[in-house]
């Protein structure tokens, strides 16, 4: 690649040369224009092709990370009544930028529709994307994008007005469905209606927001999406009672935060960043009592929270209190979902398969070692 | 023997190439046909390198792949198990569907706003100019989904018709209904024997234009005009009604029935569709007036004179004299209007229609990842239908260029 650029640039200086060295004062004008246009657009290339640079410095030296999440969805990545983005990811990004940075602020929230996001993401326009994004085999390999873990264990529901007198999904035959485009859902709801021998009408929105708004109106009978988005955005509705997310779930969707292929020092940051999260919640560490754990016997703790001799996280080149500051800046992985999606939220899920393994659930982080 | 000294020829240098006007032009564009071949190839070379950098292939095995999604409006066979290329002609279709509606709708608009603007009642011009004014300064997109909204907000859901007792009914003899999804209407059924009516039908339209034809030989060797009109009207409906009653009705009418959730049977056109043809067409509409009003004024006003003054009433003025001639005008800036819709109608994701944009563009392009392969094929197939289109309408425009002999 260098070579390319390189050559380039001494084949338009020979030009030059040969320019200079013709009569004509406006010939050589012209030319010049010319010339200079394209030593812009080779400099340009130059600039282009820096793609082997690691993610992590990039985002040092910018200052922050860059983070997409979705344009709204409950629970997940909104923006509340003080214009602050809260959220399930975003608390996510958050404990990222709190581990690079030591400053959970440190990072800016970049709105992306289930349509553009992979797009943003290979282009580079974002660091990392975190908007409940379900973990498939195309994605990973087809997409060249690296899943980092599994934050939130979903699956794929639907919501009904409760007058419909609508209590299955397997009664749906023949209703009109309002879906997301360029989502999972879409494919999973194609194979469902096949799979029961029923048919449907599909209505395609760009959003969840426009998704909502079809429904509400009766364009559509029932809205199909993850199960978890269902229950956020029902509780936001004018009167949630009226309406029904349906008991069937209709496919697995593990959602995580993901990076492009490629920088594997960077996933590993975003995956043990993760981890952290989890592994806290495993030991007990809260935004509360991170304070109190340096006279622990738990050699484990201390390599996390870098109270401890050795100073591991060099390895990815972050800070030795950097899973600190990451625990610090949300709480534990318990502590972020009960913020976003449980009681405490007012969206009321269930931890479900979502509690730690040491509580009935899967999740389950590799040791930190 | 006589010294004829060799005229002095300048000996060919270089840089003659640049400084000598002989050889300046030829060597301007030489040189810019170079920089511009290298920019190409750059650019397209880049875009390989970077994309093996990021470990992609430029590939189009994805379109024989199964798409594995539904897509609502289908005008050919089309399921989930079907490939993304058919999806991808599926869209097509619903973009040359739209394309075809909106420019027929535009084209009937926009030329009786044209002229009504013309007009000479107050009332009547200043409302077209109104219309023109509101639909040309607002964006086509706010349209869209405005006229969408309308027609999801304020029209009854198919549960509104159901019960004894109805909220709602439908429309002529129930046989039109409109709700909330789109409007239901009834479709015919064609049975046994509708091929000879078909038949007859072609015929009669045939004898029609014959006639026509006879009559306006008669006029230009008499003089005569020859009432045409009625005997038209007649001869095609005449024959063709008595056919459909002598084979014993073959064609029926299919109509709507609310069932479960949706109506089921009968020609759905659904309120996506609606609000982007209505949208496109108003818009558009309102150019091709304005169009139609400069190709008028631009005739003298003389012509309407001469012909005034030849004893011709306004209407036989405006299709006889003006009209022809102002076509002339009007036709050349009507093809970037065709093509503005056709190109326009690539907002259709915002109402959800499925178009070429959404299948190959939007769902297919997001499923696969296969991002540059599927701009390419968009960008290949809007200009292949742009070129299409204005090359069929300057074919019509020639047809009536003033010829020079």
């Amino acid at each position: 690649m260098f070579n390319a650029v390189f050559s380039q640039i001494i084949l338009v200086l020979l030009l030059i040369k040969i320019i200079f060295n013709l009569k004509g004062e406006i010939m050589r004008k012209s030319l010049f224009i010319v010339l200079s246009s394209i030593l812009l657009i080779v400099g340009g290339q130059a600039a282009f092709s820096g793609g082997h640079s690691v993610t992590l410095d990039d985002v040092k030296a910018r200052g922050n990370l860059l983070c997409g999440v979705s344009t709204g969805a409950p629970g997940f990545a909104t923006i509340d009544d003080s214009g602050k983005d809260v959220g399930f990811d975003v608390d996510y990004c958050r404990a990222l930028a709190a581990a690079i940075f030591g400053d959970p602020m440190a990072v800016k929230f970049v709105g992306l529709t289930s349509a553009v996001r992979f797009t943003a993401l290979a282009a580079g326009e974002v660091d990392i994307l975190a908007r409940n994004t379900t973990w498939t085999y195309s994605r990973d390999t087809d997409l060249k994008q690296t899943f980092l873990g599994v934050n939130y264990y979903d699956g794929q529901g639907f919501m009904v007005k409760k007058d419909l007198g609508v209590n299955s999904t397997l009664e749906l035959d023949g209703a009109t469905v309002c879906i997301q485009v360029g989502t999972t859902t879409e494919l999973n709801l194609a194979d469902y209606f096949k799979e029961n021998g029923m048919s449907y009408e599909p209505v395609p929105t760009a959003d969840n927001a426009e998704s909502q708004q079809q429904y509400l109106a009766g364009a559509c009978d029932t809205y199909t999406t993850d199960a978890s988005a269902l229950h956020g955005t029902r509780v936001n509705l004018e009167n949630p009672d009226d309406h029904l997310v349906l008991p069937e779930i209709i496919s697995k969707e593990p959602l995580g935060p993901l990076v492009r292929h490629g920088d594997d020092n960077w996933a590993d940051i975003g995956r043990w960043v993760l981890n952290a999260l989890i592994i806290a919640e495993e030991k007990g560490i809260t935004k509360a009592n991170i304070d109190s754990w340096k006279d622990t016997k738990d050699a484990e703790i201390h390599r996390l929270l870098g109270t401890g001799d050795d100073d591991i996280l060099a390895m990815v080149g972050l800070p030795k209190n950097a899973m600190y500051n990451a625990i610090k800046a949300g709480g534990n992985y318990g502590e972020i979902f009960e913020n976003n999606l449980g009681a405490t939220s007012g969206i009321n899920i269930e931890r479900g398969v979502n509690a730690s393994w040491t509580k009935g659930g899967i999740l389950y982080s590799p040791p930190f070692r | 023997m006589k010294a004829s000294a060799p005229p002095k020829t300048e000996s060919f240098k270089l840089s003659m190439l640049l400084s000598d006007t002989r050889y300046r032009g030829t060597s301007l564009q030489v040189i810019t046909f170079i920089i511009f071949v290298a920019v190409f190839f750059w650019l397209v070379d880049n875009t390989l390198k970077n994309l093996a950098l990021l470990g992609k292939d430029v590939s189009f095995n994805f379109l024989f792949l199964r798409a594995g999604y539904d897509i609502n409006q289908r005008l050919i066979p089309y399921t989930s198990d079907s490939t993304h290329g058919r999806a991808a002609f599926v869209g097509i279709l619903n973009t040359l569907l739209v394309a075809f509606v909106g420019c027929f709708f535009a084209t009937i608009l926009g030329l009786f706003v044209g002229i009504l603007r013309l007009s000479k009642n107050w009332l009547v011009a200043k409302l077209m100019s109104i219309y023109i004014e509101g639909f040309r300064n607002v964006p086509v997109l706010l349209w869209i989904v405005m006229i969408f909204a309308l027609l999801t907000e304020f029209t009854p859901a198919p549960k509104a018709f159901k019960g004894a007792d109805p909220q709602a009914t439908m429309l002529l003899f129930d046989s039109i209904a409109v709700t909330n999804r789109g409007t239901y209407f009834p479709a015919p059924i064609f049975g046994e024997g509708s091929f000879w009516l078909l038949l007859s039908f072609i015929l009669s339209i045939l004898i029609v234009i014959f006639i026509k034809q006879y009559a306006n030989k008669q006029k230009k060797e008499t003089g005569k005009s020859l009432p045409t009109f009625w005997i038209s009207i007649l001869t095609i409906i005449l024959p063709t009604l008595g056919l459909y009653f002598l084979i014993g009705k073959p064609i029926s009418l299919e109509y709507p029935y609310l069932k479960g959730f949706n109506f089921k049977d009968g020609i759905h056109l659904r309120n996506s569709f609606l609000a982007l043809t209505l949208a496109l067409a108003l818009y558009t509409s309102a150019f091709i007036a304005e169009i139609v009003r400069a190709g008028i004024l631009a005739i003298s006003k003389g012509q309407t004179e001469a012909a005034a003054s030849l004893g011709l009433r306004p209407n036989k003025i405006m299709n006889l004299i003006i009209l022809p001639q102002a076509l002339r005008i009007i036709v050349p800036p009507l093809i970037s209007n065709y093509l503005n819709l056709t190109k326009n109608s690539s907002l259709a994701i915002a109402v959800g229609y499925m178009d070429v944009r959404g299948t190959l563009g939007g769902i297919t392009l997001n499923q696969t990842g296969r991002e540059l392969e599927s701009m390419l094929l968009l960008m290949g197939f809007y200009l292949c239908v742009s070129l299409l289109i204005s090359s069929v309408i300057n074919y019509y425009n020639r047809s009536f260029q003033i010829v020079v002999r």
